[in-house]
């Protein structure tokens, strides 16, 4: 169960500088930084809410967006560049059929690449809901999506 | 547990740990480090524990899930001792056996043991595998000897003893001297000599001083911060403790990658039980000082692994670096006095405490002292996190220990720095891990991580890449970095695309050291190094892509065409399904090709062939 602003907020209050710390537990507990939660941040801790945007903007742990039901990270690491992080995330933009940071149509998966996740030994990496998949190939990356995809059409899914 | 409140306390129970634990009893060891994680090494753990408590062996044997034991590619590992058996790559099938055979009898079960590829023989024991034994253990090897959320396994093994030593006996210019007389220099990146920091934060006015643990690790391709502060947590806060002692601080921050989970759920643990044992927070060890340590989490920003940007982002705001004049030891953090370090120069503190200067100070070269941390990466046979004496060759690091080339592809280059450092080619590797020698070189060692590359990699193609990752990561405040680098990716771009023109190269020369010169912080003065040392090294490269319109490792997509070899094709079909853009046509049996108007170069079918059809040309 996700945690109630209130609950973020408390003991923090005030504390300008509880700013980042604030905002990685809305985004972890919500998914996303609404509007509504962001106005809330900026009264609450006695920061303008431009500068709340300007934070939310330049760091990339977070998004003014829902996120998929189901949210595939892709690595791009050095170690993973070399051992063919391209060839990975071409497959994944090709079979969903969205850009990088994007979420399809139906929802149901979100698209992410992160410059590492620190699993450069067994490179390249894809994170699949925070489960690690590593030595990917597209074929196996192939067969992940149809996976959850399947498991969603018979209602098994689970993010 | 109640508070430990004097140096005779602490030894009387670390003893005690030891008196109490049965050293004749089987220890069965599971690595839980983040390699490991990603094979499933919990669900060998679990099958372990469940075994063990369902025979007779309760008491007899005992199960503890380590951090990372370093070697990544055998994942998941389990170490039987005291008879130091290693078993790689286990399944939790395998459990059963281990447990039935290994433990109750003795027995080794050989076809878990690790194969050493270059001599085609099994190895019995993790001691003599060679990718252990060309390395000089001593910090990340603490990591298989302690479970991160055990309190008594560190202070079995002499946790907190340096931190209690140095509160009862030692002042705190004199645990400056000792650090300044070891010859430890930090290990983010940058190489500054650790005590000349402490000393200077000491001498600073200011009544509230900080000190910050730097576990952002920002470097593509570096690992090893994550293994050490998720692995032995308590090394990391016993360095931090014994720091705040001596340059007269009462608050420490770590500031953690949010992308490290694990790592910020050590490290909070681990200050939570600190607590607990009194070795944090008043009156530390009956010595009057006050002390406490916070975790804050990093947003995602590359930038922010610069200290000054760090420090704005622990402030709670956008993560921008200043000017270096101003110092961080007199005006860091809310513009007090702070000494930041990272994560492996912290615990390399209570070390050098416990076993002298001299010890520390004997291990390296003349003036790089002590042993680094590796992350070995890329196109080698072993991958991992390695542990070297600096002064170690970088053939020692890629062919010993790493086992060469993978795939018989022979290795071109190394990638050493992240994206800071530079690329070194195979005739350097005699060259050995040092700052100032490969500083001196073009590159540097930076926080540690080294890719590995071979003629599959295009040297222009990893310029592109590191120039593209730190366009996007430039926070944009200063104007050689945010426009220099942008206009370095362009021409790269350029010559990547058929487009360049010979006498882009000197441009690019110009562009490199102007941006080097005059960037605001660390990071973009360091930025062009990816460029400048693939040109220094790997000009051929760069001249076949202007000259001859070709990229020599088949990378560039711009420069190749793909099709399939009609001699070679079997007509699987395998490359057809794995096509993301429906580019392949072809029947069952039947030769296939590739229609050119829709592929879009990607690769996969290269790497879905099993019977080499697909060619690059």
């Amino acid at each position: 169960m996700a945690n109630s602003l209130d609950t973020i907020l408390e003991g923090r209050r005030s504390q300008p500088h509880q700013l980042i710390e604030v905002l990685q537990d809305v985004q972890h507990d919500h998914g996303y930084l609404s509007r509504e939660a962001i106005d809330t941040v900026s009264e609450s801790l006695g920061v303008p809410v431009m500068e709340v945007y300007r934070v939310a903007n330049f760091y990339t742990a977070f998004t003014l967006e829902p996120r998929g039901k189901h949210v595939i990270t892709l690595c791009k690491g050095t170690a993973c560049h070399v051992r063919g992080a391209n060839p990975l995330i071409e497959q994944a933009l090709g079979l969903l059929d969205v850009g990088e940071g994007e979420t399809t149509e139906n929802g149901l998966f979100t698209l992410e690449t992160v410059n590492c996740i620190g699993t450069c030994a067994l490179a390249p990496v894809v994170v699949l809901n925070g489960v690690y998949h590593p030595l990917m190939t597209p074929a196996r990356l192939r067969a992940l999506i149809n996976r959850v995809r399947r498991e969603e059409e018979e209602g098994t899914g689970h993010a | 547990m109640p508070k430990i409140a004097s140096f005779a306390e602490l030894k009387a129970f670390g003893e005690q740990i030891t008196a109490d634990r049965d050293n004749e009893a089987i220890l069965m060891t599971v690595c839980g480090g983040p390699g490991c994680q990603a094979t499933r090494c919990h669900e060998v753990a679990a099958e372990l524990r469940k075994e063990l408590d369902s025979t007779s062996l309760n008491g007899k044997a005992r199960l503890r899930v380590t951090g990372c034991h370093g070697f990544c590619e055998q994942g998941p590992i389990v170490v039987i001792d005291p008879s130091n058996i290693f078993y790689g790559q286990v399944k939790p099938a395998d459990v059963k056996e281990i447990v039935d055979r290994t433990v109750r009898k003795g027995e080794v079960v050989e076809r878990l043991l690790y194969v050493d590829p270059s001599t085609g023989k099994t190895v019995l024991t993790e001691s003599e595998i060679p990718f252990y034994k060309a390395q000089t253990p001593t910090l990340l090897s603490q990591n298989r000897r302690v479970d991160p959320w055990s309190m008594e396994d560190y202070l079995a093994i002499g946790g907190y003893a340096a931190l209690a030593r140095v509160l009862a006996e030692i002042d705190p210019e004199k645990v400056i001297s000792r650090i300044e007389a070891s010859g430890l220099r930090g290990r983010g990146g940058g190489g500054f000599p650790t005590a000349a920091k402490w000393a200077a934060c000491r001498a600073a006015h200011g009544e509230e001083k900080y000190v910050i643990c730097n576990a952002d690790e920002g470097d593509p391709g570096a690992f090893m911060d994550r293994g050490v502060l998720e692995g032995n947590p308590h090394s990391v806060l016993e360095g931090m403790i014994i720091g705040a002692w001596a340059i007269g601080a009462n608050e420490g921050y770590i500031y953690v990658r949010n992308e490290y989970p694990m790592a910020v759920e050590h490290a909070k643990q681990a200050i939570n039980q600190a607590r607990e044992y009194g070795f944090l927070g008043e009156d530390i060890l009956g010595s009057g000082m006050s002390f406490d340590i916070q975790v804050a989490r990093g947003g995602g920003a590359f930038v922010c692994g610069e200290s000054t940007a760090l420090m704005a982002s622990l402030e709670g705001k956008v993560g921008e670096p200043r000017p270096k004049d101003v110092h961080t030891v007199e005006h860091g953090l809310w513009n007090r006095p702070t000494t930041l370090n990272n994560v492996e120069t912290w615990a390399n503190v209570p070390a050098i405490i416990n076993n002298g200067a001299a010890w520390f100070a004997g291990m390296g070269t003349d003036n790089s002292k002590g042993t680094k941390i590796l992350a070995l990466t890329g196109e080698v046979k072993n991958t991992g996190l390695v542990e070297v004496a600096f002064g170690t060759p970088i053939r020692t690091v890629v062919e010993e220990i790493g086992g060469g080339g993978r795939n018989g592809r022979a290795v071109k280059a190394v990638q050493t720095g992240g994206p800071s450092g530079g690329c070194l080619p195979e005739s350097m590797f005699d060259l050995p891990v040092d700052f100032d020698v490969l500083w001196e070189k073009g590159s540097m060692i930076g926080s540690g991580g080294l890719v590995v590359m071979d003629e599959n990699t295009c040297m222009v193609d990893i310029a592109k890449y590191f120039l593209k990752f730190l366009q996007d990561e430039s926070c944009g405040k200063c104007v050689p970095c945010r426009i220099g680098v942008d206009r370095l990716l362009e021409i790269v771009t350029d010559i990547t695309e058929g487009r360049g023109r010979p006498e882009q190269i000197e441009l690019l020369k110009e562009l490199g050291e102007t941006v080097a010169q005059t960037a605001l912080c660390g990071l973009g003065k360091t930025a062009p190094n990816p460029v400048l040392s693939t040109l220094r090294y790997f000009a051929e490269e760069y001249e076949a892509h202007i000259n001859e319109n070709r990229c020599p490792a088949g990378v560039c997509t711009e420069l190749v065409e793909y099709s399939i070899d009609a001699r070679t094709c079997n007509g699987c079909g395998a490359c057809l399904k794995a096509c993301p853009y429906a580019a392949i046509q072809g029947r069952k049996d039947k030769l296939h090709t590739i229609d050119l108007e829709l592929c879009t170069k990607c690769g996969i079918c290269l790497t879905t062939c099993n019977d080499n059809a697909v060619v690059v040309q």
